[in-house]
C-alpha cells in the first residue's frame, strides 16, 4: 500500500480530558470549538477525533470530528462542529456548550488521510461542505513553515455565506503566490458544481501533484476522485474521508 | 464525567437492544475508504485462496457465481458508530470456499486482501460454521462498488472495517497478521458488542 504515513508502532487511543476555551460560530450551522486536552499537540493535520458526552445517568453518546487546527503549541485544539438536524452530539454542541464545559477526546484517528510538510506535494486538496475541516489544517500546517510546497484548494459549498473558513482560505490564497483557491458555489446566482474545468485550473496551479485529499459527501467525493483521475492523476495517490448516504 | 446540560436521545428499548454500546441507529448507508474506488472488471476478476504467498485455489467470476449460494439477513456495525439492521447479503459462505478448494483451513489466521491493496485479518475460527461469506449480493441486487462490488469479504459479527469491500482473495497466515486499519491503531479482532475499536479497548 502505498500510504501517506508510515507505520512504525501500534498506536493506542486513550480517552482525554478537554475542556472549552473558546467557542465562536463559523457559519450560520457550524461553530469552532478550541479545546484544553493532552493530545493537542500530537496530532498530525488531517486527522479526526472521537468526542463522548456522558448525561448524569452515565448514558454515552460519541461522534467523530476532524480536527481544524495544526498543532501550534496553544496545548488547545479547534474543532468545527456542525448543528445537523436532530444530532444527539452536535445538537449538544450547538444549542448548550460553553466556555468550561468537559468533554472527553479520544485519537488522533486516521493516519492515512493526515499531512504534515515533510510528507511533500504539491497538495491538491478537494473538499465539499464541512469536508473542508480537515484540509483547512493541512494548509494551516503548510503556512506554518512549508509554504514552497505548491497547494491547491478546490472548496464546492451551497452558499458563500455556508463556505466555512472563506476569509481565511481567500486570505492565504491572496497572501501566499503558493495557495491557489478554487471555489465552487453551488446554490446562488452564477454558482458552478466541481468540473473538469475547475480541476484543471486547480491542477495548473499546483503541477503534477504529490499527495491529493478529498472530504466531504460521498456524492462529491465520488464526483472529485472522478475529475481528478480524468485529469490523469495515478488513483493511489487520492486519500478520501467521506460522511452522510 | 459528566458533560453538563447533556441528556442525550435514548433509544426505544427494542431498538437500544439490538445496537452495540456507542452505536446509532441509521437507515443510509454510509461509505467509507481509503481512496478511491478500484477499476474491477468481472472479465478479469479472480478471487484466491492463499496459504502465505502460495495459491491454493483460485475463481474466475462466472466459477465463483456458480458455487453454491447463501443468504443473510441482519444487522450490520461500523466502528464509526453507525449501525444498520435488517439488511439482506448474498454470497459464497467461508466454508463453501473451503470444500470446493477440497482443504480445511491450513492456519487459524488469515488477511483478505482487496484491489485497492487494502487488507484486514480475521481468524479463521470467526469465518467458518456459517459466520462470513464472500457477498456479492446485497438487497437482492449485485453489489455496489461504493459498497465493495463485485465482491467484498462479510463479516457482520464484527465492525465493519473487517468485511473488506472489493476483496481479491484471502491469504492465511501463520500469525495473527494486522491489516491496514489494525497498523493504524484499529483493534486486532473488533467485536462490536464489546466495543473493541481501537487497541487497548
Amino acid at each position: 500500500m502505498s500510504s501517506a504515513t508510515s507505520v512504525t508502532e501500534p498506536v493506542v487511543f486513550r480517552w482525554h480530558q478537554a475542556e472549552i476555551t473558546a467557542i465562536a460560530p463559523v457559519t450560520p450551522h457550524v461553530k469552532s470549538v478550541r479545546l484544553r486536552c493532552g493530545l493537542a499537540e500530537q496530532y498530525r493535520a488531517g486527522q479526526h477525533v472521537d468526542v463522548r458526552l456522558t448525561a448524569e445517568d452515565g448514558y454515552q453518546a460519541q461522534r467523530s470530528y476532524s480536527i481544524a487546527s495544526a498543532p501550534d503549541g496553544s496545548g488547545t485544539l479547534e474543532l468545527m462542529i456542525e448543528g445537523l438536524p436532530d444530532g444527539e452530539v452536535s445538537g449538544w454542541f450547538s444549542d448548550c456548550a460553553d466556555v468550561g464545559d468537559r468533554v472527553e477526546l479520544r485519537g488522533p484517528i486516521g493516519g492515512s488521510f493526515s499531512w504534515d510538510g515533510p510528507d511533500g506535494g504539491p497538495l491538491l486538496l478537494a473538499a465539499g461542505g464541512s469536508g473542508v475541516v480537515p484540509l483547512l489544517a493541512m494548509l494551516r500546517r503548510r503556512a506554518q513553515g512549508w509554504r514552497a510546497i505548491p497547494a491547491a484548494l478546490i472548496y464546492s459549498a451551497r452558499t458563500r455565506a455556508e463556505a466555512i473558513a472563506v476569509a481565511e482560505l481567500e486570505r492565504f490564497a491572496a497572501t501566499d503566490p503558493g495557495v491557489s483557491l478554487h471555489l465552487a458555489i453551488t446554490r446562488e446566482p452564477g454558482g458552478r458544481r466541481i468540473d473538469a474545468a475547475l480541476v484543471a485550473d486547480a491542477l495548473a496551479r499546483t503541477g503534477p501533484p504529490g499527495k491529493v485529499f478529498l472530504c466531504g459527501s460521498n456524492r462529491f467525493v465520488a464526483a472529485a476522485s472522478a475529475l481528478i483521475v480524468a485529469a490523469g492523476v495515478a488513483p493511489g495517490l487520492i486519500r478520501t474521508e467521506r460522511f452522510g448516504a | 464525567m459528566v458533560t453538563r446540560g447533556f441528556v442525550g436521545r435514548r433509544q426505544p428499548p427494542e431498538t437500544g437492544a439490538r445496537l452495540p454500546p456507542g452505536q446509532y441507529l441509521t437507515d443510509d448507508f454510509p461509505i467509507l475508504q481509503i481512496g478511491p474506488n478500484p477499476v474491477v472488471d468481472l472479465a478479469t476478476w479472480r478471487f484466491t485462496l492463499r496459504e502465505g504467498s502460495r495459491p491454493i485455489k483460485s475463481w474466475s467470476w462466472d466459477e465463483f457465481e456458480a458455487l453454491p449460494r447463501t443468504t443473510w439477513h441482519g444487522d450490520i456495525h461500523c466502528v464509526t458508530k453507525w449501525s444498520k439492521f435488517d439488511t439482506d447479503w448474498e454470497g459464497v459462505s467461508f466454508d463453501d470456499l473451503l470444500a470446493d478448494a477440497g482443504v480445511a483451513a491450513p492456519t487459524g489466521f488469515l488477511l483478505a486482501e482487496s484491489y485497492d491493496d487494502y487488507t484486514t485479518n480475521v481468524p479463521v475460527a470467526d469465518l467458518v460454521g456459517g459466520r462470513a461469506l464472500v457477498a456479492t449480493r446485497y438487497a437482492g441486487e449485485p453489489i455496489h462498488p461504493d459498497h465493495g462490488g463485485p465482491a467484498r469479504l462479510f463479516v457482520p459479527h464484527l465492525y465493519f472495517w473487517k468485511s473488506a469491500k472489493w476483496v481479491r482473495g484471502l491469504r492465511f497466515t501463520n500469525i495473527d497478521t494486522a491489516g491496514f486499519w489494525e497498523l493504524r491503531g484499529y483493534h486486532m479482532y473488533g467485536d462490536p458488542w464489546r466495543e473493541q475499536r481501537y487497541i487497548g479497548d
